[in-house]
């Protein structure tokens, strides 16, 4: 490993998304005597700039007229030309969804080994060992690149971004060589969920299941939820019976999640729903059913009714948190 | 307008996983095997392209003999065609995909539909990596979607929202639940799936370029405080959340 580009995305004017934050700071756990390069198709210089607060001095951003609306396909170019102008041999990248669609077509571009979804990454000898969750978490495999390139795709959430420095990032230009057939899918907008933190993004999640009983007792979920400044979640089975929208689905068929705090309430823990949140960081289960499986994941289990315990467990944790 | 849908076979959800004696795989003994359950809304899209435009579905997938049961269960659905590429060794997802890729030029197809991810592996890399060998677009874990003059405009959900997107044909998606609800074969069609054939498609070989090195269970490293419900109890775990998991 001589060389290593990670793969930066802008959140807002000022700063890079927690993911890319993730990436630059795994980067450095692994990097060793290796050089590490920014890179990016958008975003403010003081955004970019920030690279430098987690460890990454110097960042390289892509210019171009095809490059203005978001494209994978134009990226994926701009990235694997990039990368061959500098000979570099590493690309880490969150796993996040604009990472699942460029990093298997880098893998392309450069004949390169392809390691998704780690969650733990070590130096080995001079080449990446990854960790990754197969078979819906129920299995672990050690996985490494053995051709002269590794394309390396984080799960979102997992690897802690450690700020090292203050220093800003210098910030240079690249332009890419790119045509009209690059940019052969692009984004025409955007729909953010305004005023709703997502799922996949939020390091609280406060998840309800069919124990809720019905979409009219949400609210207590989002009480408990506002309480933590948690995002909402839920379990298919009240996904499919339209008591909540499609977006807040954990699970297999849903989002997988890592937060720091996963809070199901009236959920059995059925296996596909834990391969979404099982590499969460601590669980915390409220279930009026002892034997529930979801206690068997749970670092904290409450066995009771949640229309009891979740109004004196939101009063407790705001007496807490306002003391 | 024709169309390739890629499927895949994959131990059931709910079966009990264990590590062969290699340290490398799973043991299969024991274990049911199903259709990728995201491949069934890619199939149900091309058979419902096909109502709309006309042309044909041909369903294709990499594996070894016992595959052919899920195309068995693509026929029942309703795909015109059936291909296997027959492997015995386990190949890398590069592999997978140089194999579809050299099938997939033979027929160019107007579309190639991949589930959303294989839920043994949960990669979800097929979509784009075999697009870039064909050099097509793709639009990965589409929800809805419209195809209007050879254009599609798709929409999926991304961190924090949703994103839509265009593209034109030729090219390639994958498929997320809530694009369709895929159909149940009726039983005289899964009958006559059986008589079915099913072409049996040569082998590229290429050379793997990742190496899987060991296989573990992963322990549970969890505290397990499980309490009652009880105010002090409940008092006991938001102390413990906020003092030993520091996370409030
Ligand atoms: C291919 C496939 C993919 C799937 N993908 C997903 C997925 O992505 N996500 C997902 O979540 N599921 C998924 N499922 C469904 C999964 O198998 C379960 O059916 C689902 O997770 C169950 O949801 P639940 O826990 O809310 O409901 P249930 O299993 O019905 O559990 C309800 C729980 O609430 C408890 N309860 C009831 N009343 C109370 C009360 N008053 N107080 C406290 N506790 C109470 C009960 O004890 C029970 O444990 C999938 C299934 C398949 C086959
Ligand atoms: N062996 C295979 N043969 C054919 N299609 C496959 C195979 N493996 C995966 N796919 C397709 O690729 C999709 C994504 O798989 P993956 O990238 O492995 O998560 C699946 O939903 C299938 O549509």
């Amino acid at each position: 490993m001589k060389h290593i580009i990670v793969y930066i995305e802008p959140k807002d004017a000022s700063s890079l998304k927690r993911t890319s934050y993730e990436a630059l700071t795994a980067a450095r756990s692994i990097a060793g005597d290796a050089q590490i390069t920014a890179f990016a198709v958008h975003g403010s210089e003081q955004a970019l700039a920030t690279a430098g607060n987690y460890g990454v001095q110097s960042v390289v951003v892509a210019k171009h007229d095809l490059l203005s609306t978001y494209s994978s396909t134009a990226t994926a170019e701009a990235l694997a030309q990039y990368a061959q102008s500098v000979s570099a041999d590493t690309i880490i990248l969150s796993g996040n969804a604009s990472g699942k669609e460029i990093s298997p077509r880098l893998s392309v571009k450069l004949k390169a080994g392809i390691l998704p979804d780690c969650i733990t990454l070590e130096n080995d000898g001079g080449t990446v060992k990854a960790i990754r969750p197969v078979y819906a978490g129920k299995a672990h495999i050690a996985v490494q690149s053995i051709s002269d390139h590794s394309i390396i795709a984080l799960r979102p959430n997992v690897f802690t971004a450690k700020q090292e420095g203050s220093a800003n990032a210098s910030i240079s230009s690249f332009t890419p060589n790119l045509e009209a057939k690059h940019a052969g899918v692009k984004v025409t907008s955007l729909v953010k969920n305004e005023g709703r933190l997502d799922v996949a993004e939020a390091d609280i999640i406060v998840s309800g299941g069919r124990g809720m009983k019905g979409p009219e007792h949400f609210p207590i979920i989002e009480q408990l939820a506002s309480t933590l400044n948690a995002a909402v979640g839920a379990s298919r089975a009240v996904v499919d019976a339209g008591w909540r929208p499609h977006g807040e689905q954990v699970g297999q068929t849903g989002k997988t999640v890592s937060p720091s705090l996963y809070v199901a309430c009236g959920i059995s823990g059925a296996v596909q729903h834990l391969a979404g949140m099982s590499s969460s960081k601590f669980i915390l289960a409220i279930n009026k059913d002892k034997d529930a499986p979801i206690f068997k994941v749970a670092d904290y289990g409450i066995v009771g009714d949640v229309f009891e315990v979740l109004p004196v467990l939101d009063a407790k944790l705001k007496a807490m948190l306002h003391s | 307008m024709n169309i390739l849908v890629c499927i895949s076979q994959v131990p059931d959800t709910t079966a009990k996983i264990q590590v062969s004696g290699d340290g490398k795989s799973i043991e299969k003994t024991g274990i049911k095997f199903i259709l990728n359950p995201y491949d069934e809304f890619a199939i149900e899209e091309g058979l419902r392209l096909r109502e709309r435009f006309g042309g044909t579905v041909i369903a294709l997938t990499v594996g070894s003999e016992t595959s052919k049961e899920i195309l068995r269960t693509a026929l029942a659905m309703g795909v015109d065609k059936a291909g296997i590429v027959k492997t015995d060794d386990i190949l890398d997802s590069y592999n997978v995909a140089e194999n579809i890729a050299g099938y997939a030029k033979s027929i160019s197809p107007d579309l190639v539909i991949f589930g959303r991810q294989s839920i043994d592996f949960d990669s979800s890399g097929m979509a784009p990596m075999v697009a870039e060998m064909l050099d097509l677009p793709s639009i990965s874990v589409v929800s809805s979607w419209n195809i209007e003059n050879n254009v599609i405009t798709a929409e999926r959900d991304i961190e924090g929202g949703k994103e839509v997107l265009t593209c034109s044909i030729p090219c390639v998606i994958s498929a997320q639940k809530g694009l369709n609800d895929p159909r149940y074969p009726k039983l005289p069609d899964i009958m006559k799936a059986k008589s079915k054939p099913i072409e049996e498609i040569a082998s590229c070989h290429g050379s793997a370029l990742v190496s899987l090195t060991s296989m573990v269970l992963p322990s549970s490293k969890r505290v397990g405080m499980i309490v009652g419900d009880s105010e002090a109890e409940i008092a006991s775990v938001v102390t413990a959340l906020h003092e030993q998991a520091k996370v409030i």
